[in-house]
């Protein structure tokens, strides 16, 4: 199982705790597990990723074993440690604004 | 017996005020949607248990709620909760915040990019719905305006939106631009009378009429004067901040203009200025008294660089006569020391009687008058600032 660690705002609107766990069929990857996350929660569809173009929204940040993965490709596989489940796939909401 | 219910979006979420119908003693339900930014709440005039809210974050973006019991209680509309209908592929759609554009040759004309800040093209990019007007006929009914400015529409209660492409894809379309807060489809007048007549205001491009319930649109703005664009008579380009009507006579449209306040009687073919003896001219919100057609209300604003009610007193002022002579209203509304504005959803009508009058500030108060305006009381005294007030009057 895949764990996602999601901002507050989206566990609200979700209704789940702030960590949850998925499961990722074939690789590991950003859009797989975004995939997965939508899939059992689709009210947090085009929140994350636009709905069109499925781009990650401008304010929104991955992160994974500690390391910013934003910007990696979205088909890159994720560290195997979040593969693993040992460390989770983290969602954030970048620091701006009030 | 009457009750009152007053529904307030505000940057950190919504509330519920709630009264009988002497509308002194309020009840305060909330915050609802706690820390996403609530543009508007708004009842259906034909089932006032449903109301549509417009949720948006700039981190997270558009999420439309809808709740079939009068605010107790809330669903997004096609997800979990509302009516889920699964998709070809088996996923369960959620795609009640999908406002996506059409760009499709049948149905208007690909547009793709509208005018920038500093005139060059700027593609066309969803941010928000500013305002949500429910059908006066269906309850699943509902249009949506947007940023960046556009018209949309439901017709199964929120579960999903098409565009009403004709209004973008007006000749004019490629050459808005952007008020300073954004692109924005910030007004929609239904008129009750004319069957098919749609008033739209964007800013900045101006207002727009359809009569045809939104295949074709023209823009009406002959009579409105900016001295801030480059042709102050446009036909589109004007700063228009906010159009109200009374049902009983659709035909003359009232507006609060970035500078001056306009009425036409025409349908909006012709506009001329009553502004008459107002402090300012500049403000944000023009509401028509429920049971009088020719009571309007505003709010003056100092100007479009000090956003606060002149000299520091917060006064609304009321003209009796359509325009022109106007008084102010100042019992029970601080009168020195407010440097709080009014924007321009945040100012309301109930339909009892005598008719009650209501404004949100950005300083977080909701006044109520329930004598048209000559006494004010706070219901709510700090909340976050209000970006939307809406009543709803309950039999």
């Amino acid at each position: 199982m895949i764990r996602v660690a999601l901002p507050f705002h989206l566990q609200t609107l979700a209704g789940c705790d702030p960590e949850i766990e998925l499961e990722v069929h074939g690789c590991v990857t950003q859009r797989s597990v975004l995939d997965a996350l939508e899939a059992r929660f689709p009210m947090l569809r085009g929140l994350v990723r636009a709905h069109d173009t499925q781009e990650r929204r401008p304010r929104v940040r991955f992160y994974a074993d500690g390391r910013d993965i934003t910007f990696d490709p979205a088909d890159n596989e994720l560290p195997a440690t979040v593969a693993r489940g040992e460390k989770p796939f983290m969602i954030v909401g970048a620091i701006s604004g009030g | 017996m009457t009750a009152i219910r007053v529904l307030v979006g505000t940057r950190k979420g919504a509330f519920i005020l709630s009264s009988d119908a002497e509308r002194k003693d309020w009840t305060v339900g909330g915050p609802l949607f706690a820390g996403w930014e609530i543009y508007h709440m708004k009842g259906s005039p034909v089932d006032p248990d449903r109301i549509f809210a417009s949720q948006t974050s700039s981190w997270f973006g558009q999420v439309i709620q809808r709740s079939d019991d009068g605010g107790k209680t809330w669903i997004q509309p096609g997800s979990p909760g509302g009516k889920l209908e699964p998709s070809p592929d088996g996923m369960p759609q959620g795609e009640s915040n999908k406002f996506a554009y059409d760009t499709s040759e049948e149905t208007g004309r690909p547009l793709t990019t509208h005018q920038w800040y500093d005139g060059t093209k700027h593609p066309w990019e969803f941010a928000r719905v500013w305002h949500l007007e429910p059908s006066l006929d269906d309850a699943d009914t509902c249009f949506a305006g947007v940023e960046d400015a556009a018209l949309f529409k439901t017709t199964d209660g929120g579960a999903s939106w098409h565009e009403l492409a004709a209004l973008r894809g007006h000749e004019s379309g490629a050459n808005w631009a952007p008020g300073a807060g954004g692109m924005c489809l910030h007004t929609i007048v239904l008129d009750p009378v004319n069957k098919g007549r749609i008033f739209c205001a964007i800013s900045a491009a101006g207002t727009f009429r359809s009569d045809d319930d939104g295949a074709s649109w023209q823009p009406i703005n002959h009579g409105l004067h900016s001295q801030y664009i480059p042709d102050p008579t446009a036909e589109v380009g004007h700063c228009v901040h906010n159009v109200a009507i009374h049902p009983t006579n659709p035909n003359t449209l009232f507006m609060q203009k970035h500078w001056d306040v306009m009425r036409s009687d025409d349908g909006g073919e012709s506009w001329r200025e009553v502004s008459g003896n107002l402090p300012s001219d500049f403000g944000f919100p023009i509401i028509v008294h429920p049971h009088e057609a020719e009571t309007i209300y505003v709010v003056p604003i100092e100007s479009d660089s000090l956003h606060y009610p002149p000299e520091g007193k917060l006064r609304v002022y009321r003209s009796r006569t359509g325009g022109e002579e106007w008084e102010a209203l100042t019992n029970g509304l601080p009168q020195e020391h407010c440097y709080v504005n009014v924007l321009r959803d945040a100012m309301a009508v109930d339909t009892a009687d005598p008719g009650g009058v209501y404004f949100g500030t950005t300083g977080g108060q909701v006044y109520a008058s329930p004598d048209g305006g000559d006494t004010w009381h706070a219901i709510v005294r700090v909340l976050p600032a209000v970006l939307s007030v809406e009543t709803q009057t309950l039999a």
